[in-house]
């Protein structure tokens, strides 16, 4: 029972517990009796009133006093009299009940019942409210029955929001009354009533209110989530727009359909291979989007015949919206020893059809280029023995000379010249609010040390950070990331009990120093070239490992990486790599993976032919925390009617390793470590096997 | 800290069923479905289902099914979805979802769907998000999602999001973590995560935990055992879980049992209920406490359930 203390009775309760007890069973009876027998006179209607006054949590009788109203009303239809004085006693019943309860359900939806009946007044239910909202401020029964009671009073938003005030500055802790702020506020916003309009100085007198809350009290939660969506008002843009391609703006790409480059005649940055003949062009919004396709996205070539491009969306969810697309385009045909450069020009944003899940259009019309040119095929390397096998060890990895001046293809946002500010007088606001944010927050902090002090302050400078970015490309240098850095580490000290989510932002922000620029990016990259292999050429290895990184992010910035190393992490997650289609190399050992369902991600990257999982969680754990992220049939999300108990491999009913039957039967792989995982054993491993046919190497030994 | 006393909550559970004559027994008789639902769940959780008469309680759920297919709360008592969830599950507890006439039971779930997507719990018209939840979880359980306006539902649902990444009962609805279970659920159930903002509703809900290591169910309010199933499992499905510190309030919940008599509250030294008996149990089932079955996050079933339900036996 809720704050009831636990002792036990003494004799005297317990006797007085069970005349109670007795009363209520015989009126439980009687109503019953009377609700089977369809008996609605005023003696069986009193019995159900003394009922539900005493436990107002039998629905029954509520029912059952609906259907007596309207068997009495339709017996005194022309008696105005009449029909008041049932709907009265109606009204005065519910207000018992909750006088007893007032976080009863089935009491409040009775009033709202009664009152479709067009009975009572805005003012009687408005004294009601006060009554109960004065005594728990925090109800949200009464908060939603004050909600339809003004729809249903055409009360007017500015009112409201004026109770909410009035509310606030009686008591600033009420999350309550500051979620109804919030609502009112975005309908107000959103239609821009007078007095609401423009935005920002509607912003602005928020923040002033909520300051109040938030210094007063930094550990009071009640102004935390409103601040944060204030925050949010202030830097998101409704519109979404691109952020960064793959091929970049002014990229000169190679494409060769044979594995050994020749490591003379290009920068292995720019040069892709690929057996099929195609490269995937991909395109990152900054939100996730809808309507990509053919239609709304113009590519020119002479590549191939770019009309019907099939768009595919990058996301580990079936909703067919997603932050990343891709579509797949046809190598140059040429002739052998052609070097011949074919130019490609993207255009999106001339008509309308890109959609943000909020409904806004993709609106500025933007272009980008890049040329493809064939490497001809090596004949010297032309009969290769078998598949390669990957060995992860340190001795095969060598610093990447930073002499290649053309070097990575990050993206410059400015390249793409698809910014342009729809208000340009605004863009002034955002950045001197977020200044004022950051300044007030540091007063704060040099006062007192406290979290909400601390990650606000961190949020404020990411924010402020991501803005300038956007608005001058040019000068921009991540300037605050290791004072965020700093932020989060202190985080994790100050709370400990929340550290993991520290953490995880702390990550994300490692994410974005280390992609913010080429030097940066330089120093993590690395020829692989394995000394026992003939295959000279080799590959370049983005290597972020032992980072004690526990998510990914800045994945925008990585959309060229073909191979990487992300082991001994605590990646327990790795949502973000389905956007990276040039993956075919990816070490995720020793990191903290706990099921297959946590691959999800893989099954996007069609061009993945070596993973190493080896000295993860997985099998580790009862409790699969990516269990609904992943596609399957508990979520209507894999196929049809699957039965997995018609597949059986090798005597193993798939049943028991659907998780991994979902993930693998998916993917490519030639090359597969799973050692050091609590799954792993011989007969995970023959089903493996069984369901990767191009699997070659499986923990290190040759398959036959 | 304290150990879970499994064998004194199985015994409690066992003692409610039989003990009807105090108050608060009389109280609960109206909802005696869902008690029966949490008492089951637990024994089951706990691995001892096996001491009850499968028998006599599915003859007891079949007497409270009306001529429209939905079950009351008890013997005599109306119809409401609530309690056709209960139903479903301890028949699905019991492997006995046979004895259903399937047609009937989903026809009447499904009936309950509003024209805006939303759902009333009976025929009285109180809709609340809860009962979208119990739809979909109830028609998954019976394979006749095919029966409602998926889409429409989860439109409705994606409606009462609010500004803090959380759900309300309606649009408008302040946040609250049962709530958020709910609508979790049902995007989960519905394959449609995709509407929540996780990182930001991940947030608000780890922030839920308060000093002693308990789970509150909104901003500033007292952590009550509860809430450790409402939050835990919406954590879990989006793959937050990691956010709180989980060794607090797994000491928290062994704080709130009875040691002696058995059975858990919603605070420590409060009279223990079956609900928070049940809450508990299932938290630290969510908590991989040693020694429990594993329990599906979604359906609130434990998962060799839930997946003998979905992947066959």
């Amino acid at each position: 029972m809720h704050g009831r203390p636990r002792k036990a009775p003494k004799p005297e309760e317990a006797a007085a517990s069970a005349v109670k007890a007795a009363n209520l069973r015989s009126l439980q009876a009687q109503f019953l009796h009377n609700h089977h027998n369809k008996t609605y006179t005023k003696e069986a209607l009193d019995v159900s009133a003394k009922l539900l006054e005493i436990n107002p949590e039998v629905y029954t009788a509520w029912n059952y006093r609906r259907l007596a109203v309207e068997h009495n009303l339709s017996q005194s239809e022309s008696d105005p009299d009449s029909v008041k004085s049932i709907l009265s006693e109606e009204l005065r019943v519910v207000e018992s009940a909750l006088r007893q309860n007032f976080k009863s359900y089935g009491a409040w939806h009775h009033r709202k019942w009664v009152l479709t009946k067009g009975h009572s007044s805005i003012d009687q239910e408005l004294r009601l409210l006060d009554k109960f909202q004065k005594a728990d401020s925090r109800n949200f029964h009464a908060w939603n029955y004050r909600r339809f009671i003004a729809a249903l009073m055409n009360k007017s938003d500015e009112e409201e929001l004026k109770y909410t005030t009035d509310m606030i500055n009686s008591n600033f802790s009420n999350y309550s009354a500051w979620h109804n702020r919030s609502i009112l506020l975005s309908h107000l916003l959103g239609k821009r009533v007078q007095g609401f309009f423009p935005k920002e100085k509607v912003l602005t007198e928020e923040y002033e209110l909520v300051h109040q809350a938030l210094f007063t009290d930094p550990d009071d939660q009640s102004g935390w989530f409103y601040h944060i969506w204030l925050l949010d008002q202030t830097i998101k843009s409704d519109a979404p727009f691109l952020i960064s391609s793959w091929p970049a703006h002014g990229f000169d790409l190679i494409v060769s359909v044979d594995k050994s480059p020749d490591g003379r005649a290009s920068s292995p940055f720019t040069s892709f291979h690929s057996d099929t003949g195609t490269f995937p062009l991909i395109l990152y919004f900054s939100q996730a989007v809808e309507g990509v396709n053919s239609s709304t996205i113009t590519v020119e070539s002479m590549l191939n015949s770019t009309n019907d491009l099939i768009w595919r969306p990058l996301s580990t969810n079936n909703s067919g919206t997603a932050q990343a697309w891709a579509t797949n385009l046809n190598f140059p045909n040429v002739k052998l020893h052609s070097l011949e450069t074919y130019p490609v020009k993207v255009s999106l944003g001339h008509s309308q059809g890109i959609t943000s899940s909020s409904g806004f259009h993709y609106s500025h019309p933007s272009q980008f280029a890049f040329t493809v040119c064939v490497r001809p095929p090596n004949s010297e390397h032309g009969e290769r023995q078998g598949v390669e096998n990957i060995l992860w060890r340190d001795e095969n990895f060598h610093i990447y000379g930073t002499h290649f001046q053309e070097s990575i293809p990050v993206v410059s946002f400015d390249q793409l010249s698809i910014k342009e500010d729809p208000e340009p007088t605004a863009s002034n606001w955002h950045v001197q609010t977020i200044a004022n944010e950051i300044a007030l927050f540091r007063e704060l902090l040099s006062e007192i040390d406290c979290k909400i002090g601390k990650l606000t302050l961190a949020r404020l400078l990411m924010a402020h950070d991501t803005m300038m970015l956007y608005n001058s490309p040019n000068a921009y240098k991540v300037v605050h990331s290791e004072e965020v850095l700093e932020l989060y580490r202190g985080l994790m000290k100050l709370d400990p009990s929340h550290s993991r989510y520290y953490k995880d932002e702390h990550s994300l922000v490692l994410f974005l120093q280390v992609t913010s620029s080429r030097e940066s990016l330089l120093k993590h990259c690395c020829h692989y070239r394995d000394s026992t292999s003939t295959n000279i050429g080799g590959h370049i290895c983005l290597r972020l490992n032992n980072l004690s990184l526990s998510r990914i992010g800045s994945v925008e910035q990585l959309l060229w990486v073909q191979m990487l190393d992300l082991s001994h992490n605590e990646l327990q997650s790795i949502e973000g790599l389905e956007a990276m289609q040039l993956l075919s190399c990816l070490n995720l050992s020793n990191n903290k993976l706990s099921s297959c369902t946590a691959l999800e991600p893989l099954r996007r990257l069609k061009s993945l032919k070596v993973l190493d999982i080896s000295y993860n969680e997985i099998g580790a754990h009862s409790i699969d925390t990516t269990r609904y992220l992943c596609s399957s049939p508990l979520s209507h999300t894999f196929g049809g009617d699957w039965s997995f108990d018609d597949i059986v491999i090798d005597d193993v009913k798939v049943r028991n390793y659907w998780e991994a039957f979902v993930i693998f039967s998916g993917l490519n792989l030639t090359q597969l470590e799973v050692v050091g995982n609590a799954i792993t054993d011989e007969k995970f491993k023959s089903f493996l096997v069984k369901v990767m046919p191009t699997l070659k190497w499986l923990d290190s030994e040759e398959l036959h | 800290m304290g150990e879970l006393e499994a064998e004194k909550h199985v015994q409690y559970i066992l003692s409610v069923e039989k003990k009807k004559d105090d108050f608060e027994s009389v109280v609960m008789e109206h909802l005696r479905m869902n008690g029966a639902y949490w008492g089951l769940a637990t024994l089951d959780i706990l691995g001892k289902l096996e001491i009850v008469d499968p028998d006599e309680v599915v003859s007891w759920i079949m007497t409270c099914q009306h001529e429209c297919g939905g079950f009351g709360g008890n013997i005599g008592h109306d119809p409401h979805i609530l309690y056709t969830l209960s139903a479903v599950q301890i028949l699905a507890l019991f492997d006995r979802l046979n004895v259903l006439d399937i047609e009937k039971v989903s026809k009447y779930v499904s009936g309950l769907q509003n024209e805006d997507g939303s759902f009333s719990g009976d025929m009285w018209g109180e809709v609340d998000t809860r009962f979208s939840y119990i739809a979909i979880c109830c028609l998954s359980l019976l394979h006749r999602l095919d029966k409602i306006n998926v889409e429409k539902a989860v439109n409705y649902i994606v409606s009462c999001k609010n500004l803090d990444g959380g759900f309300g009962c309606t649009p408008g609805g302040e946040s609250h973590a049962g709530q958020i279970f709910c609508c979790v659920g049902a995007l989960a159930i519905t394959g449609s995560l995709h509407h929540i903002d996780k990182d930001l509703l991940g947030w608000w809900l780890c922030e839920r935990q308060v000093k002693s290591g308990g789970l509150n169910g909104r901003p500033e309010k007292l952590p009550d055992v509860c809430y450790s199933w409402w939050v835990l499992s919406s954590l879990i499905m989006i793959d937050r879980v990691h956010w709180i510190d989980k060794e607090k309030l797994v000491k928290f919940i062994l704080d709130c049992q009875d040691k002696e008599k058995g059975g858990i509250s919603d605070r420590p030294d409060d009279a223990v209920d079956v609900f928070h008996t049940y809450f508990g149990v299932a938290g630290l089932s969510l908590l991989e406490y040693p020694g429990l079955k594993a329990i599906d996050p979604a359906y609130a079933l434990p998962v060799d359930v839930v997946n003998r339900i979905f992947f066959g036996r």
